[in-house]
């Protein structure tokens, strides 16, 4: 049933980020959805008018949908961005902008 | 089986133009088709701002169109409610330099003599229309008037509320004409339309449409890119644009022009056109392009600079020899009607069109003068009287230059 044994997937070893405080794990390779997904985490952002919970919709960089605020820089693209060792990733609530 | 193969009135082309055609023609009682190739705003309605300026519109028959469209607009958001995000925000053209902005200003006295609200605003008033403003411009011109539409969730919404009926991923292949030279429908890849009168609202394809219809009208795309920003609070509150817009959207030249126009969004991201450069159908991304008009918006809002932009999108605005649209009866084509060639403002322009075409489909007293706007006001292109007479006249070569 694991994925990376039906690939033959030989990652690296494993690292650590964070998300909203809590430590993850993370294999190389990964992008940021990627990890989150893996963790169970499916949602990580609220909209801007709505306040509803969104995650990976087209999973290719297309739609915007999984903008997520990643070592403080708001609007990333979660399933683009790689995941690096000790990355600070944050629920992204709105524009991900203070003011 | 149950398909109607009869209509009133034709109108192909299901983007912002066509849409207000087919909403003020059913207005009218007609019963009104509206058949598109691709989806709803899928041409150029999809890849512009969904500017509805005065402000950019010298004394003269678009600057007529424009004011009687934003007067349409109005009445259209108040009926059609939130969902076409409809902001009558105002516009704002900032000068850099002394001599700009004199030049602005005697514009706009000519708009105000035109009927347009504009006020002067001195360059230490400028903060407090736009408190992100760059320091050190010369002075603006506030233009109340100027508002805002999401343009392809508009020409949706004025198509769902004319009750037309609508066919997508339809292509007319040819305008049908009876052996007395009227019009008499539209043959499709997917069988054939009838009607006693079809509406050429094919945007940049215009042009296209006329020919399968057997008429030319000289309509050509000029590329224009717009910015997408991150989504941001609300920090910019009109349409900003540099005084230069008006020259370049103006002009004759073919190459690359960046003038920036600068504008939040409902939705957060701001957008930050206009490039205009002729260079066909061309869909390539031009980085130079892109480039200049992050630079411009810059130039206008330094906060911009630390602002990151997520995507860039381009369309063709469709234009005509004379920078005006070709809307009214084509006498060459009895039953043909033209709307398009608005160029870069036919969202703004669609509801003052839409009411005149349904006026002359009804052949009730147009609220404008069509002259301006006449479609067979350009002479025949040197190719098709070639084609017609073997070789093309000299005034028909001078026209090609």
């Amino acid at each position: 049933m694991n994925p990376l044994e039906r690939a033959g997937a030989r990652p690296g070893p494993a690292f650590t980020v964070t998300f909203d405080g809590r430590r993850i794990e993370a294999l190389p390779g990964r992008t940021v959805a990627a990890v989150l997904w893996a963790a169970g985490i499916t949602a990580w952002r609220s909209t801007r008018g709505g306040g509803r919970p969104r995650g990976v919709f087209c999973g290719i960089g297309v739609c915007f949908d999984c903008l997520v605020t990643v070592n403080g820089r708001p609007n990333q693209r979660a399933c683009l961005v790689p995941a690096r060792p000790g990355d600070v990733i944050r629920t992204q609530e709105g524009t991900g902008h203070a003011d | 089986m149950s398909e109607p193969l009869t209509c009133d009135v034709v109108v192909v082309g299901a983007g912002m133009v066509g849409a207000a055609c087919a909403l003020y023609a059913a207005r009218e009682g007609l019963a009104v088709t509206v058949v598109d190739r691709g989806p709803v705003a899928g041409g150029t309605t999809g890849a512009g701002e969904g500017n509805l300026l005065v402000s950019d519109k010298a004394p003269g028959p678009e600057l007529e169109l424009a004011l009687l469209s934003n007067r349409l607009w109005a009445e259209v958001a108040q009926d059609l409610g939130k969902p076409v995000e409809y902001e009558a925000k105002g516009g704002l053209v900032v000068a850099g330099t002394p001599e700009t902005a004199s030049g602005l200003r005697e514009f706009a006295a000519a708009q105000r003599a035109a009927g347009v609200t504009a006020e002067p605003v001195p360059a230490d008033r400028l903060r407090d229309l736009e408190p992100h403003l760059a320091p050190g411009l010369a002075g603006g011109v506030h233009y109340p008037q100027d508002a805002q539409v999401m343009p392809a969730l508009a020409a949706a919404h004025l198509l769902r509320a004319s009750g037309a009926r609508l066919l997508t991923g339809r292509e007319a292949t040819r305008v049908l004409r009876a052996p007395d030279g009227a019009v008499c429908g539209v043959r499709t890849d997917r069988g054939d339309l009838h009607a006693p009168a079809v509406v050429n609202a094919a945007g940049t394809w215009g042009g296209e449409l006329a020919a399968r219809a057997g008429v030319s009208l000289p309509v050509l795309p000029r590329r224009g890119f717009v910015l997408v920003t991150e989504p941001l609070p609300p920090r910019i509150r009109h349409k900003v644009y540099a005084a230069d817009y008006v020259a370049d959207v103006a002009s004759d030249s073919a190459a690359l022009q960046t003038s920036p126009v600068v504008e939040g969004t409902t939705a957060g991201p701001v957008l930050i056109g206009a490039s205009r450069e002729r260079v066909g159908f061309d869909r390539s991304l031009s980085l130079p392009a892109v480039r200049a008009l992050a630079a411009g918006a810059t130039r206008l809002f330094p906060f911009l600079a630390g602002v990151r932009a997520m995507r860039t999108y381009m369309g063709f605005r469709p234009y005509l020899p004379d920078h005006l649209p070709a809307i009214g009866p084509d006498p060459r084509a009895p039953g043909l009607y033209h709307a398009c060639g608005h160029e870069g403002a036919g969202i703004g322009l669609a509801t003052g069109t839409g009411l005149l075409i349904a006026q002359s489909l009804t052949g009730r007293t147009a609220a404008l003068d069509l002259t301006p706007f006449r479609p067979d006001r350009f002479p025949p292109r040197a190719a098709d009287l070639t084609r017609r007479t073997g070789a093309p006249s000299a005034e028909a070569e001078e026209a090609e230059q």
